[in-house]
């Protein structure tokens, strides 16, 4: 009786699992390409197995260190700065009592997060070109024309504010929903008490947050080897590859373009383990310090 | 709140909101100067005079953007995969987040199976193997090939699962004592009550069917078959590759790359400027919703 009631939901479930089974679990055997000489004509079958000779080469790449580097510091200062302006932001927008302003506000800022960086990306790259608008703007104040996009010293903090610039709106929506749902009593009895503004947002709406921003920082740990494959695709060029090539990119020049499987998947290998371990660590600590499931 | 309305509190007031919309003036701005390149002609666009409104109005790059093949081309392939590969994300996110919004007692191995799928969010192949894996199933080249390997997104079932779990159970159970089976109190109870929600992940399916282009870059090997993005970005990117044929050189006497490249671009954005604004009341509730959990 109780299978017989579970078998419509085994159904249910089919295309979904056949699906993931293919396209998720399938490329995990792909992996073994990362310990071959793998040669498309032979397959994977037949390709020579080379034990862990990939991953020693690719550790004796000059270029390697600098590409972990940018990764892991684009990465960490894409998540500070954006925390920090997603909250304060969050605050400020908290403040308005406007409910026709408020609403107006929120459309506005949260729609850059739907638009896909081929977009973005190409509005900047107009934006910012030696002849651009910006670079006109800075011109009627004397200043020379830069080249924002082949600037080394600029690229990695320029891909930092844009990603800030597309995600921050979005980003607000659970804080927002966090300040919300904090009790009013509380503020009421602070103004009892005599604490102004500031005081209420640093001794109330802040602790309020807590939680929240514990978990979201937290559970963004697991993302320190992500630094954003499409954002960087579309705005880097060979003039900034030193400071703007991430692990992601490396693998797509390595892998599809100079057709080197083995190598580009060892390396794919190695951010996919290390991730594991980043992702599981923080939703353990997610679980533990917020109680947080995904589920 | 209570706030009383002293002198700092209405100056606070005034910056904040200044503050505020200036900041929305940076969110829009950027699309208002596409906009305006877009419409204005290739001597005031060459000059950079064009700020946030066209100079010296034209329509003429519209009018070449919609004769041109290769866009409209790009164009239809855009709008075949998000019908197509949205009504397969909406019908498989259904379907798995009815059984896997179930209690453990009754449906034993939901655990098993929401770890087969979370497993997937924590470790991947990569993006070597799985395009192995995409060309040696001969997908290369048609539209499945950017459609089927994403068709069930991990991140909207999540989202779609949590926020079943928090309807009512008590309408389930009085279904059940009528003897509607699983598919009825699927489609005819949990569907229409979860407008928010599906509405949230409607419009992420849509939004990121539009958007995708890298699947288009890496499975298509003939630019005639690209999606919009994807020919939009080998515009953007590849600028110096394009072959000019008697005709478009007589048009180009008239408008430029960039006001063409721009009027692309802004066609490319359009439709999520339309819908968005209209879902957005829903997505707000509906990531709230699945977000929070009790």
């Amino acid at each position: 009786m109780k299978l017989k009631h579970e078998i419509p939901m085994h159904v249910m479930l089919l295309p979904g699992v056949l699906v993931t089974l293919i396209f998720s679990y399938g490329p995990m055997a792909g992996l073994i390409m990362a310990f071959q000489n793998y040669i498309p004509a032979f397959g994977m079958l037949k390709s020579e197995w080379v034990g862990l000779k990939n991953f020693t080469y690719i550790f004796n790449l000059p270029d390697v260190g600098q590409v972990v580097w940018n990764t892991v510091y684009i990465a960490f200062l894409k998540i500070v700065f954006s925390a920090v302006v997603t909250i304060v932001l969050a605050l400020l927008i908290h403040e308005v009592t406007q409910k026709k302003l408020k609403r107006t506000v929120q459309t506005i800022i949260y729609l850059p997060y739907f638009l896909s960086w081929i977009i973005l990306g190409a509005i900047l790259r107009d934006m910012l070109a030696m002849d651009g608008i910006v670079n006109q703007t800075l011109g009627s104040f004397g200043i020379e024309p830069m080249m924002f996009l082949g600037n080394n010293a600029l690229f990695p903090y320029l891909l930092v504010v844009t990603d800030c610039w597309q995600t921050v709106g979005f980003g607000t929506i659970v804080y927002l929903a966090a300040i919300s749902s904090i009790n009013p009593m509380l503020y009421e009895a602070s103004v009892i008490d005599g604490a102004s503004r500031l005081r209420q947002v640093w001794h109330i709406t802040l602790p309020g947050m807590k939680p929240i921003i514990v978990l979201l920082l937290t559970l963004s740990l697991g993302s320190i080897l992500n630094a954003g494959f499409d954002q960087i695709f579309v705005l880097y060029s060979p003039m900034v590859y030193e400071s703007g090539d991430v692990i992601d990119t490396w693998v797509y020049r390595a892998g599809l373009v100079d057709a080197q499987f083995s190598i580009a998947t060892a390396v794919g290998l190695f951010r996919s383990v290390v991730s594991f371990i980043l992702i599981s660590l923080s939703y353990y600590l997610a679980h533990k310090y917020a109680n947080y499931r995904i589920f | 709140m209570v706030g009383k309305s002293s002198i700092s509190r209405k100056l606070f007031v005034g910056c904040n909101t200044a503050f505020l919309l200036l900041f929305c003036a940076f969110c829009i701005l950027p699309f208002v100067h596409l906009l305006a390149l877009s419409l204005s002609s290739k001597s005031a666009a060459s000059v950079g005079l064009v700020f946030l409104w066209p100079v010296e109005f034209t329509m003429k790059s519209y009018q070449f953007v919609l004769q041109k093949p290769e866009f409209l081309k790009s164009l239809g392939i855009t709008v075949e995969r998000v019908a197509l590969g949205t009504f397969v994300n909406m019908a498989l996110t259904i379907l798995a987040a009815y059984p896997l919004a179930k209690e453990k007692k009754h449906f034993r191995f939901r655990t098993v199976y929401v770890w087969f799928f979370v497993f997937t969010l924590l470790f991947s192949g990569g993006l070597i193997p799985t395009y192995m894996v995409v060309s040696s199933l001969e997908l290369k080249n048609t539209i499945w090939a950017l459609i089927i390997p994403g068709a069930l997104p991990i991140f909207n079932l999540v989202l779609l699962l949590n926020f079943f779990r928090g309807l009512p159970k008590e309408i389930e159970e009085s279904a059940f004592m009528d003897g509607a089976g699983h598919y009825t109190i699927l489609w005819k109870m949990y569907v229409p009550l979860s407008a928010p929600a599906l509405a949230t992940i409607g419009l992420f399916a849509v939004v990121g069917h539009w958007n995708s282009w890298f699947d288009g870059l890496i499975y298509m090997s003939s630019p005639t078959k690209y999606p919009l993005q994807t020919y939009l970005q080998s515009l953007v990117i590849e600028t110096n590759s394009k072959i000019l044929t008697k005709a478009t050189a007589e048009l180009l006497r008239h408008i430029s790359d960039r006001t063409v490249r721009a009027a692309q671009i802004f066609i490319g954005a359009l439709p999520v400027l339309m819908i968005y604004p209209f879902l957005q009341k829903y997505f707000m509730s509906g990531i709230v919703l699945g977000s929070v959990k009790e």
